[in-house]
């Protein structure tokens, strides 16, 4: 076997896709759960603010559909891979654009959602464990009532397919274009199937995101006085920090980026469809973040191991790199539950060894009380 | 004679607890009542009086009796099928909550009982179609294809008695429970791991291996149609619990003698925890591990006792609502847990962990899920309301605390709350 074959073959393109695609939204989450817990309030809500902002993205597209600005831009680029249309990058821009809304509207609305969650823990110095049960339970309740009053059935779907509005195709770049009944341009490359072909630019601007959110929380006098009240907050508090509005910000950011995370995950695995579960994603993301230690570069390796993982179970039956109709992972013969359970398990493993030396923010979970000080 | 002195009950403990939870439930239906409110007025097809019916439905959805065939008003009255199905959905209900509130007095959050009860209902469901009864009134009734069945199992020959099946298939669930509790206990008592995160990663754990089990197994519903996503009903195998002659009270309904085990059990966890030195224990433990750790108990002991303890519940809970013979499993779990073990939360709190009033808040669980099914059933809104409510309610017993507080402020004038 050709390893270099191999490398390029499609199903490694495929995988290579795959995983950033279930990487993502996994990372960005867990970053999300970073700056709440950082800021000292554990935030287990995850689940529900990315069942929330899948539900709001899902709902905006879909409402500004309804309103038909961006029809033409869709029906174009529709025809462009048959090789029926004109390709022109206006169009793109403004599809994405419509993206990058949806995820501005999803990340403010969800922000919103977590006030909940802050206002609960930092206020009225609830239990945050309780508080953060409370709205994992809200959202997919209230998700649900209101998806099938709106779409009198389960789920929430947008007109169209996402893949037609949110996705890159190569024929976009003058690949791949349907010439006649049989004959194509020249296919991307294995560089373009991986990255470019078939992806959401949405996930790469998520990448972007978590970079520039990182360098945040640790190059900026902000991320250091955020840091300070999950670590010591009488000590922040002492120098002047307003920890009640740190940990406003925390926990308001954080809801910001899961609900980000959810609606991309709503995008890229569920055709852009809401129905109140994201499949314990937000759960996972929880693991990622205790597995990378509460820190963004450990967390960006542990998701993309999870991705991984998560893309295997997903479609192991397929996976061919050699081409030669082998199906490498499934002749291995584990069965797809296991990859299914490996993060969970791994996560609980890792928390068995590390617990001695865990670096979890040393005041999260314990309300901040000025007369503590 | 003593005179009723109403001030004198309203400065008990006790009666702030019931009356702060009653509060909850109140600002819990209220809040599901503005939902109601917006979205039916928001929305062109449906009225006022839509929304009138709403709100009657989801507080009183239990004595719905229907529409009335002429007017179409709604009708209320007794209805002894929704009586008994509020039991019936009221049993693993009850015993989740006990499950939440005993690990709850050891100062334990189980997150954990809905991957206690899945692998309680994996190992229930197991031992009740694993072990051939060869009475099952469906095994005749399916004309000898579930026998075919256990015959590819190699399971023909000997037989055993239903009870005994019974007997065997509960405490298996309970002993799975126990053990998926457990766990978690073990990591929280010998790793000092936060059993919050390991109960979450157990759940999912569970999700994925009951999937993997029943992929596995071959008690997939093969006998009838359109059924292979489900495991066969207990009753396949002549395996149910009796009904007591509840169902004569309650015709049509889906009740089972499993109500009365649930009670009874309700009342044995309170007695071990209010009458016993080992409840003793459990309790300092939850109020302060290191003192009750310098006053001798052992703590990893107890802290290990309780969750495996709650664990058991929750799997009892399961392996009552499975052995009810009329219910079936949809064995694909690896996507979603079940609701009822996180209604065990909710169930627990609203009772303030006593296991006395968890048969209550159990109950009144059971009926809110009967009105949203009413709800459903008879106006444009659907049953997720009465999710929403439950949510709520948790969401304020998260600050429980500071109600009862805020109660007794008023009452003493800020002196107790300052104490």
């Amino acid at each position: 076997m050709d390893i270099l074959a191999i490398l390029q073959s499609d199903s490694m393109a495929f995988l290579i896709r795959q995983t950033l695609l279930f990487a993502v939204p996994l990372m960005i989450v867990a970053l999300a759960g970073v700056f709440s817990e950082r800021s000292g309030v554990i935030n287990l809500a995850l689940e529900g603010i990315m069942i929330f902002g899948a539900f709001v993205g899902v709902l905006f597209v879909n409402s500004i559909e309804k309103l038909g600005w961006f029809q033409s831009a869709y029906e174009t680029l529709k025809l462009v891979p048959s090789g029926k249309a004109e390709m022109d990058f206006s169009l793109l821009l403004q599809t994405q654009g419509f993206a990058l809304l949806a995820m501005a509207v999803t990340a403010v609305v969800c922000c919103i959602f977590s006030m909940l969650l802050a206002f609960a823990a930092i206020h009225l110095r609830a239990d945050q464990t309780i508080a953060g049960t409370a709205l994992n339970m809200l959202a997919p309740a209230l998700v649900l009532f209101l998806v099938r009053m709106i779409a009198n059935q389960n789920t929430l779907n947008i007109a169209g397919e996402a893949s037609s509005w949110f996705m890159l195709k190569e024929s976009y770049f003058g690949f791949g274009i349907k010439l006649t009944r049989t004959t194509k341009t020249a296919s991307m490359g294995f560089l373009g199937q991986a990255f470019i072909n078939q992806v959401y630019p949405m996930t790469y601007v998520c990448i972007l995101l978590f970079i520039v959110m990182a360098v945040f929380m640790y190059k900026t006098r902000f991320g250091l006085r955020l840091r300070a009240c999950g670590e010591n907050p009488q000590a922040a508090d002492s120098l002047g920090i307003n920890v009640f509005k740190m940990r406003y910000a925390g926990v308001g950011i954080s809801g910001a980026l899961a609900g980000i995370g959810g609606f991309l995950y709503a995008t890229t695995t569920m055709n852009c469809s809401s129905n109140g579960d994201v499949a314990g994603f937000g759960f996972l993301a929880l693991a990622v973040m205790i597995f990378g230690n509460w820190k963004p570069g450990n967390i960006a390796m542990a998701s993309l191991l999870f991705g991984l993982l998560k893309c295997i179970s997903a479609s192991y039956s397929t996976l061919d790199f050699n081409a030669d109709r082998v199906y490498e992972f499934a002749q291995l013969g584990i069965s797809k539950h296991l990859y299914n359970l490996m993060p969970y398990i791994i996560t609980l493993v890792v928390l068995a060894f590390t617990s001695k030396s865990s670096r979890a923010p040393k005041a999260e979970g314990i309300p901040y009380d000025k007369s503590t000080r | 004679m003593k005179r009723f002195d109403l001030r004198e009950l309203m400065g008990k403990a006790g009666f702030k607890t019931v009356l702060a939870s009653l509060i909850s439930i109140l600002i819990g239906m209220a809040v599901g009542a503005v939902v109601i409110i917006i979205s039916g007025l928001t929305n062109d097809n449906l009225g006022g009086k839509t929304v009138l019916e709403g709100i009657q439905l989801v507080t009183g959805g239990l004595f719905s009796t229907g529409r009335n065939a002429t007017t179409g008003a709604l009708t209320f009255g007794f209805n002894p099928q929704l009586m008994g199905n509020m039991l019936f959905r009221a049993m693993p209900l009850i015993m989740t909550g006990l499950s939440v509130a005993l690990a709850n007095k050891t100062g334990l959050f189980n997150i954990g009982a809905p991957g206690q009860y899945l692998m309680g209902t994996a190992a229930t469901l197991y031992i009740a179609l694993s072990l051939p009864t060869g009475t099952g009134e469906s095994l005749q009734r399916v004309s000898g294809e579930f026998a075919t069945h256990m015959e590819a199992l190699g399971m023909t020959g000997a037989t055993y008695p239903a009870w005994l099946v019974w007997v065997l298939a509960f405490i298996g669930g309970m002993l799975a429970g126990a053990l998926w509790g457990a766990i978690p206990g073990l990591l929280k008592a010998v790793l000092n791991i936060n059993e919050v995160l390991a109960c979450i990663m157990t759940n999912w754990i569970a999700a994925n291996v009951v999937t993997w089990i029943f992929d596995a197994s071959k008690l997939q519903n093969a006998v009838e149609n359109t059924k292979r996503a489900y495991i066969y009903k207990t009753s396949f195998n002549g395996v149910q619990t009796s009904k007591l002659g509840l169902d004569k009270l309650l015709p049509n309904s889906q009740v089972s003698g499993g109500i009365v085990i649930a009670i009874l059990m309700a009342i044995v966890v309170y007695i071990i925890l209010n009458k016993t030195t080992f409840g003793y224990e459990l309790k300092a433990c939850g109020s302060n591990r290191f003192a009750a750790r310098y006053a001798g108990i052992r703590d990893k002991r107890s802290i290990v006792i309780s969750m495996a303890m709650a664990g058991a519940l929750a799997g009892a809970g399961a392996a009552l609502y499975y052995l009810a013979g009329n219910t079936e499993l949809y064995w694909e779990t690896s996507q979603s847990l079940p609701a009822v073990g996180f209604n065990g939360i909710p169930v627990a709190l609203l009772a303030a962990n006593n296991p006395i009033g968890v048969i209550f808040s159990g109950l009144f669980m059971s009926m809110l899920e009967i009105c949203g099914q009413k709800l459903k059933d008879l106006t444009a809104f659907n049953e997720y309301i009465t999710d929403v409510i439950i949510a709520v309610i948790v969401y304020l017993s998260a600050f429980a605390m500071l109600i009862r507080i805020l109660l007794s402020k008023r009452k003493s004038g800020g002196k107790e709350a300052l104490k």
